[in-house]
């Protein structure tokens, strides 16, 4: 089908106008109560659960006619999901999307927080894969409900603790958990915790889509983000040893790449906007030194 | 030099051409028609309808044609596709005891008004490969006994007219029926919510919880008071006239399981049901709905929850094959950033022990 056949045949953006409020309701609740996971009727989509139905449903219901998409995977926007899904959105809603994190009004993510801080015209949509932070301590969604509404989130602090028990600091890399405007603990999806620091006070606003899980949740800009520590073990983001390869930049946050079966690495910027902006400007990495000479 | 990997549009696109080549196979061999797999391989049909919650015959066999035989995936097209339809209203509840029967056997008695009716089983056949559908042949016509003009009454009624089964809670028109479509899963489930989540469950997992409870993991001594399988009328309300209007017949499986019977000091002891329900022919989900149906009831029946099948969250949670295959292969996706950050912690901790194990030498250095 052409695109302009499939826009004929669905909606703009493919979901219809009525389930389109019900999402947006769904938003606002979230909005309202940052952190707090909010129930919503997730539709089937033409996509699999687990590959961002959540985050396609919540970008659908934002996206305006006069919008700038962009969609990154992983950092990257040409990873093949997220190729995939940005060519859904030309396909049903034709708007313009971009690689550039700058030009863009709405990010979907998976994984990744952009290196370059967002602005209050933007939102970032993330796709969460498992919404509920108590999950693999508790598998109850019933208990789990009751967990959020007291607060009760000792089990989350014991389990803290018993890594720091048993490897001498907090073993979670991942879906580290934060507590948002000092009420909720929240999943931030599983982006390294490298980038739980740009959730704090973050300019943009923040949602969260869960399809298979059925939940949406938000964090409105300039919220207080805390990843959950302790005071002789505070959070610490993860650092690598070397710049990116590429650009030379110290403080993005790399892929390693295997570079042949000897051992050989290369560590490249995730975020490829950031690195390939950052090489536009002139900046060149260890492996890049021939390009620029 | 490194190469960043590019191209991902070029590879989905080629990727979906090789798929379409696959699909078609040997140019050489006729393709197969939609009418062919909606007649020939119907009982697909059946489980894609059944599943994917939408009763179109034909639109299933396309699905089961474009997903190259692959029944979750052909499901999931009808689930995607049902999902963008608009929803006019709720039809009346159907009758099933006013059913055109194809098939309806009974284990609990061996003659009961309106008879035993095999109709097109594999019961009883021997399974032993026919080589003679290799080539191709006409059918000789069945043979089949006149069709009685009595009614069949519900075998479930007719042990309920003996007030030695429990009632069906009389329906209540002002109460809306759950529709776990338009609202998300709650827990706890009421049994109608859990009797849509398993009605479009996934077959293998209804099996295989069904079995486990005739295995011990959560017993009910469950017999088939009945399996009837043929054609009832669906009517629509319409407000407009003030009545309901027929809008059409679909094919329906039914189960009912009588169960472990219970009662109490002041309750006559009964027997308790299970409820099975399935588009087309598909005995042996609604047998196996009908089973775990009964299973998820353990607290209403105040039996202990020990099996997996009793597990109301762990059941409804994991019966839907769309948002389970999803999930399971949504691994494929890259996750190189998140293995990417187990990898540097991995490395730190195993320096941290070496340094541990060598002091001396990190101190020296």
């Amino acid at each position: 089908m052409t695109h302009a056949a499939t826009r004929q045949a669905y909606n703009f953006a493919y979901l219809d106008e009525q389930t389109k409020r019900m999402i947006r309701r769904a938003i606002l609740k979230a909005i309202a109560i940052p952190g707090y996971q909010v129930p919503f009727a997730s539709r089937e989509m033409p996509m699999p659960y687990g590959w961002g139905t959540g985050g396609v449903q919540v970008t659908a219901s934002i996206l305006g006619a006069k919008d700038v998409l962009k969609v990154i995977d992983q950092g990257a926007d040409d990873t093949t999901n997220a190729v995939s899904i940005r060519q859904f959105f030309e396909k049903t809603a034709g708007v313009a999307t971009t690689t550039e994190t700058t030009k863009a009004t709405v990010i979907q993510t998976r994984h990744r927080i952009p290196e370059t801080a967002l602005q209050a015209h933007q939102v970032l949509v993330y796709q969460v894969p498992i919404p509920e932070p108590l999950r693999f301590l508790e598998p109850r969604e019933t208990e789990t409900r009751k967990m959020h509404a007291l607060a009760e989130y000792g089990l989350m602090h014991v389990k803290l603790y018993e890594d720091i028990a048993r490897h001498g600091h907090i073993a979670t890399t991942y879906s580290y958990p934060v507590l948002v405007a000092g009420r909720y603990v929240m999943d931030p999806s599983p982006t390294p915790k490298f980038d739980n620091p740009k959730m704090d006070d973050c300019a943009a606003l923040q949602l969260f889509g869960a399809g298979r899980e059925k939940r949406i949740y938000a964090i409105p800009p300039h919220t207080r983000v805390v990843s959950l520590d302790f005071d002789d073990h505070p959070f610490e983001v993860t650092r690598f040893h070397q710049p990116c390869a590429l650009c030379g930049a110290n403080g993005s946050y790399l892929d390693e790449v295997v570079m042949d079966d000897c051992g050989t690495r290369m560590f490249v910027c995730s975020d490829t906007d950031y690195c390939e902006t950052r090489q536009a400007e002139g900046h060149r990495g260890i492996m890049n030194q021939e390009a620029a000479e | 030099m490194y190469v960043a990997v590019k191209g991902g549009e070029r590879a989905i696109a080629a990727a979906h051409g090789l798929l379409a080549e696959k699909r078609r196979g040997d140019p050489q061999v006729p393709e197969l028609a939609v009418e062919q797999i909606e007649e020939q391989l119907s009982l697909a049909v059946d489980r894609v309808m059944s599943e994917g919650s939408l009763y179109d015959r034909r639109l299933a066999a396309l699905a089961i044609k474009q997903a190259r035989g692959d029944l979750v995936e052909a499901i999931f097209l009808l689930r995607a596709y049902r999902t963008t339809l608009p929803r006019y209203g709720y039809s009346e509840p159907l009758e099933t005891g006013a059913m055109q029967v194809r098939r309806r056997i009974s284990a609990t008695y061996k003659d009961l008004p309106g008879g035993q009716v095999l109709g097109p089983t594999f019961d009883y056949t021997h399974r032993l490969i026919d080589f003679a559908l290799e080539a191709e042949g006409d059918v000789p016509p069945a043979r089949t006994a006149p069709v009685g003009d009595g009614a069949m009454p519900r075998v479930t009624d007719i042990i309920g007219d003996d007030d030695l089964i429990e009632r069906n809670p009389p329906g209540d028109p002002f109460r809306p029926v759950a529709d776990l479509t338009r609202e998300p899963l709650t827990f706890p489930a009421d049994r109608d919510l859990r009797l849509q989540n398993l009605a479009r469950g996934d077959e293998g997992f209804l099996l295989a919880l069904g079995y486990s409870t005739q295995r011990g993991y959560g017993r009910t001594h469950p017999f088939v008071g009945e399996i009837r399988m043929g054609e009832v009328e669906v009517e629509f309300f319409v407000e407009e006239l003030g009545f309901a209007v027929p809008l059409g017949e679909i094919t329906l499986t039914e189960c009912q399981m009588v169960n472990q019977f219970a009662g109490s000091k002041t309750e006559p002891a009964r027997f308790t049901r299970g409820y099975g329900l399935s588009f087309g022919h598909c005995e042996r989900r609604a047998m196996s709905m009908s089973l775990v149906d009964r299973s998820l009831r353990a607290e209403e029946f105040g039996e202990e929850r020990k099996g997996p099948a009793q597990d109301e969250e762990f059941v409804l949670s994991h019966s839907d094959n769309v948002q389970a295959t999803g999930f399971v292969e949504h691994l494929k996706l890259p996750h190189y950033v998140d293995f990417q950050a187990e990898l540097a912690l991995l490395r730190q901790m195993r320096n941290d022990l070496a340094a541990q194990a060598h002091p001396s030498q990190e101190a020296a250095e």
